[in-house]
């Protein structure tokens, strides 16, 4: 980094070149510097989507060296009319609402708590942020063994509190309890995400506000909810937001856990899109699909961020 | 190609050139499955080693992943594998798109007759299009789905007299699937020494082939059939007969009333692992397995024995199994062919059944001491003489995942009957062959 | 600071909620620990009913996690006693090492690509967050916003060109293509992280050395650099920590060469039967340095996750 060719000509070469490297305008110097960056997005973000946008009109099948055919929209007319793809869409939009739900419940809580300064809170919030660094995958693959139904912890543990036979429910193997098997693992890996957003949401909140408050005799429960809860409310929105486009693309620990089953209950819109893509090998129908679902985030975030916006500006 | 052109320089540089690549030791790749089996290649092919001056290293890859890495491999044209022991069903994408090299020249040139192996696995693992003399494979594991049983717990006295007692029948090996699933609900539940055990673990996993695998085990026994005519993709009625719907509520009963909890999505592990902790009375797996199962200290030996698929309707098990194959994509195509050449020799072939593989080369399968070799060798020669496979076509990985889908819908997630679940297959199926333009 | 401050909360409020605070990460941490535990346990232990806290440690699941092992028959392992304290433990179950396992070529390359993909969304990213910072770049916030936008699609969805376009380049399964592949989808954040800090960097200071004589380079590398240091660092810890756990596109574009650790480590399967325990310690050894990291590093990793999500 200390040493680019470009530094090292200017401090070796004659004044009068050197004049010229350093006469490179700033505008120059800027795209030198934004240029390769551009280019890689350019290369292995922008120009992808292209091909996909192509491919998605079209019956191409990547494992097959047959000749391309273009199918116009059939491939979108399909997924749109097809009722499997929306119940993924809807165990989707299940497994988004719920770990949204729990995360700003217990997330915000929690750093509410630790915004009560007690000592030590540097180093348990330090502790309570460890699962979200972890690899979704490996967690997935470990929560499995703690959700099996005799050997289980997790079973084990719910069942010496409500004294139920640990054996006696299978959380990712019954239809009714597999969609909340997933739920409780994002939950317990991506609360302190929200956690630490709220946080610095809580952080932000200049004293002299509650001070003003405490002048005017307003309960600490009024205070609660006119002077925390709305100068928090952006904060809580951003991790909203986020974790609402990180779980709409959720693949690694679902997959992981259950695999999308039992049946398709707990198949949401990426593993179903894998499925599609790098199993059935149907490539012209999975791009038309990831550009679906692109279309469907990129809009739904889109309309999310006006609304926050708004709440900012109020 | 590379030999054409070298022809038109001059023979003597072909001849240089072969004997160079003779010469040369390469390090190649053999990818397959991990399993038993596998550890037993790794064995044998020392030998190899020592003779032909080249090393081997392997790629195993577990069951579950095993055909999603190694197509996508495949598909991807990559050159991690010279050598690949893939599934049969792989064989006609695998012809069609060009992954393997065709062997026919390679055979007759080695004198190499595929008449040497038993027709069952030739068929099965070698042909494409099927039955037709094009090979992209050696036969290399045969295998089929099977059964074991706690011999131990079939004969104890006061089991069999409950038995008796509940069905009006002594205990045995079932003969027929009917039989099976009341043997399987009789142990549902009961408690042997203590510890409460269940009826059989059968096969119902969701991501790869598992469930396909295990109700076609029953459906095969039913008469079930992919056409109604072969080779004319007409399924409506075939696919979806009343037998087919018998034999897959047969199945979902079977799951449901003769299960361990928790067993929604097991597979080949899963299996095992219930039958070695002492949970099942029975339990489906390949033949693979077998030996290993045999050779167990805890539940092995004269704890279990083994039987054939029953019967219901006909005499029925599916295939299993594998052929090896050279990848197009490898640079070292002429030392895997050396590899395939000494594989199929009827000594190394021997010993590859005393190792723990399964052999398809009829020297082996033939000799009248082969039966008494293992308690499961009768056994394997029974199945294989009724054994059925899937689909094979280039779409197999569409017709299987849909398949996986109905069926584990169906019978763990319980939506809606058996009828619907196969009306719906044939409905996918067809989409697939009209997408392949053979309807 | 007055103890009467109305803001600061009472003795008793402390005092509860961080009783409150530390059940919750005394919870959260017992999957983790359970998983470490697991490690260090037999098979027949971890999948014992009711589940075992107390049990005879051994190193079965780390032996089994980097070995090889095959049957063999009684004639050749009473001929060969065990000679190391590993074969012993294998032996235990008349088996033999066959060889190494893969999990260290794996675990070799989850450093590989994810150090070369930190270091290049580094370079090039500090480079890009300089250029936005200081100059006027037409369109400047809609090129950002397209930056960020790219991190909007599903990696499934991302993969397939990828996929054809690797196998065209022949960069599947090469350490090249996914340390490519890993500093498009971080630069991103890079970008975005690190003009929040290159921001926060008086002007003035690249201006006096611009009149001291420096060229724009010189005062980049010489002053701006070492000022954006720690920022640098903490952007580069996440770069890392998402190259590190990375595992859809690993899934899929890559088999043998160039395989990360995840998504090798839940095919890590015993010979007939899932070894919890070598899953485990695969798991611990996989995620312990990420935990280490997170706790030494706890300040700046802290302040960038909430820095970098505020800020969008």
């Amino acid at each position: 980094m200390t040493d680019t060719p470009a530094t090292r000509a200017a401090s070796a070469t004659p004044p009068r070149v050197a004049r010229k490297i350093r006469g490179l305008s700033d505008r120059a110097i800027a795209w030198i510097f934004v240029g390769p960056t551009i280019f890689l997005l350019l290369a292995i973000n922008i120009f992808p989507l292209i091909w996909t946008i192509r491919l998605s009109f079209t019956n191409f099948k990547a494992n097959r060296n047959r000749p391309l055919e273009w199918v116009g929209t059939r491939n979108y007319e399909r997924i749109l009319t097809d009722s499997d793809i929306w119940l993924n869409m809807q165990a989707t939009a299940h497994f988004l609402f719920w770990t949204i739900f729990f995360q700003v419940l217990i997330g915000f809580t929690l750093a509410y708590l630790i915004n009560k300064k007690f000592k030590g809170n540097d180093l348990w919030t330090t502790i309570i942020v460890l699962p979200m660094m972890l690899s979704p995958a490996v967690v997935g693959n470990f929560w499995k063994f703690l959700y099996q139904p005799q050997i289980g912890l997790f079973n084990y543990i719910v069942g010496f509190f409500t004294g139920k036979d640990p054996s006696s429910f299978e959380m990712l193997g019954s239809v009714e309890l597999a969609p909340w098997s997933i739920v409780i693992v994002d939950t317990w890996m991506w609360t302190p995400f929200v956690m630490l957003i709220c946080l610095a949401g809580l952080r932000s909140i200049p004293d002299y506000i509650y001070e003003a408050a405490e002048v005017d005799r307003a309960s600490k429960l009024r205070q609660f909810f006119t002077i925390t809860i709305p100068m928090v409310l952006p904060f809580l929105m951003l991790a909203v937001l986020f974790r609402g486009i990180e779980n709409f693309k959720m693949f690694d620990l679902v997959v992981q856990l259950t695999g999308g089953g039992p049946g398709s209950t707990t198949e949401l819109t990426s593993i179903n899109l894998k499925r599609e893509a790098f199993e059935k090998w149907r490539t012209g129908y999975a791009s038309a699909y990831a550009i679906i679902l692109f279309v469907t985030v990129f809009g739904l975030a889109s309309i999310y961020v006006k609304a926050l916006n708004k709440v900012k500006e109020r | 190609m590379k030999t054409l052109k070298l022809a038109s320089v001059s023979a003597l540089s072909i001849a240089a050139a072969s004997l160079a690549n003779t010469a040369q030791a390469e390090d190649l790749t053999l990818c397959w499955a991990a399993w038993d089996p596998a550890n037993a290649l790794v064995e044998l092919s020392k030998e190899f080693e020592a003779q032909s001056g080249h090393t081997m290293s392997f790629e195993f890859i577990p069951w579950p992943n095993f055909a999603d890495r190694m197509l996508n491999e495949l598909n991807s044209g990559g050159k991690l594998c010279d050598l690949l022991i893939g599934d049969s069903q792989w064989i006609g994408g695998g012809a069609e798109n060009g992954h393997y090299v065709k062997l026919n020249d390679f055979f007759d040139a080695e004198g190499i007759s595929m008449s040497d192996f038993a027709d069952a696995t030739v068929y099965a693992y070698s042909t494409w299009p099927k039955g037709t003399e094009n090979y992209y494979a050696l036969p290399a594991m045969g295998d089929a789905n099977g059964w074991f049983y706690r011999k131990d717990w079939f004969e104890r006295e006061d089991i069999r007299a409950a038995f008796l007692e509940a069905t009006g029948r002594e205990l045995g090996e079932p003969k027929t699937q009917k039989e099976m699933l009341e043997i399987a609900q009789f142990f549902q539940g009961r408690e042997i020494d203590g510890q409460t055990v269940y009826g059989a673990s059968i096969f119902t996993e969701r991501g790869s082939e598992g469930i396909t695998m295990g109700v076609t085990s029953a459906l095969y026994p039913w008469g079930f059939k992919y056409e109604n005519t072969p080779g004319s993709y007409d399924m409506d009625g075939a696919v979806n007969s009343p037998e087919a719907v018998e034999a897959l509520e047969f199945y979902k009963e079977f799951y449901e009333t003769a299960t361990p909890p928790g067993y929604t999505n097991s597979y080949m592990g899963e299996s095992l692992d219930a039958f070695k902790s002492g949970q099942v009375a029975m339990a489906m797996n390949w033949f693979a397995f077998f030996p290993g199962l045999y050779a167990d200290p805890n539940t092995g030996g004269d704890k279990i024995d083994f039987f054939v698929n029953p019967p219901q309707n006909v005499a029925g098990s599916t295939l299993g199994g594998q052929g090896i194959s050279v990848v197009a994509y490898s640079d070292k195509q002429d030392a895997a062919l050396e590899y395939i050449k000494w594989f199929a020799d009827p000594e190394v072939q021997a010993k590859w059944w005393d190792l723990g593989g399964y052999s398809a080369h009829n020297a082996v399968l033939n000799d009248p001491g082969f039966k008494d070799s293992a308690p499961f060798a009768g056994d394997f020669l029974e199945a294989m003489g009724s054994v059925q496979d899937f689909w094979q076509e280039p779409a197999y990985a569409e017709l299987l995942l849909a398949m996986q889908k109905r069926l584990h819908d169906y019978i763990v997630a319980d939506q809606g009957t058996a009828q619907e679940a196969l009306d719906k297959l044939v409905e996918d199926w067809t989409e697939v062959f009209e997408d392949e333009g053979k309807l | 600071m007055s103890s009467f401050s109305v803001t600061e909360p009472t003795q008793r409020t402390k005092w509860v909620s961080g009783t409150l605070v530390i059940i919750y990460a005394l919870v959260t941490m017992l999957p983790l620990a359970w998983i470490m535990l697991t490690g260090f346990k037999s098979p027949a232990d971890a999948i014992s009913y009711p589940p075992k806290v107390i049990f005879d440690p051994t190193l079965e699941g780390y032996v089994n996690l980097f070995t090889t092992r095959t049957r063999q028959t009684d004639e050749f392992l009473a001929a060969n006693p065990p000679e190391t304290w590993y074969e012993e433990i294998v032996r235990e179950y008349d088996m033999v090492i066959a060889g190494p396992s893969k999990f260290g070529e794996r675990f070799l390359n989850s450093v590989i690509i994810g150090f070369g993909s930190t270091f290049l969304s580094i370079v090039l990213g500090t480079l890009a967050a300089y250029a936005f910072s200081r100059f006027k770049i037409p369109l400047a916030d809609d090129l950002l916003f397209f930056i960020l936008s790219t991190r909007m699609m599903p990696p499934i969805a991302v993969a397939i060109p990828i996929f054809l376009m690797y196998r065209q380049l022949g960069l599947s399964d090469t350490h090249l293509g996914m340390i490519l592949l890993y500093t498009a989808v971080n630069i991103s954040l890079a970008v975005w992280l690190l003009k929040g800090f290159i921001d926060e960097i008086p002007r003035e200071y690249e201006e006096a050395a611009l009149i001291d004589g420096y060229t724009r380079f010189q005062a980049f590398y010489k002053v701006v650099l070492p000022q954006a240091a720690t920022g640098i660092a903490s952007t580069a810890i996440f770069c890392l920590i998402f190259a590190w756990n990375e595992y859809a596109f690993a899934v899929l574009l890559t088999s043998g060469t160039a395989q990360t650790a995840p998504p090798f480590i839940p095919t890590i399967i015993g010979v007939g039967g899932l070894d919890w325990p070598a899953v485990a310690a695969g798991a611990t050894i996989f995620l312990l340095p990420v935990m280490i990291f997170t706790i030494l590093l706890r300040k700046h990793l802290l302040r960038g996750i909430t820095f970098g999500a505020v800020r969008k």
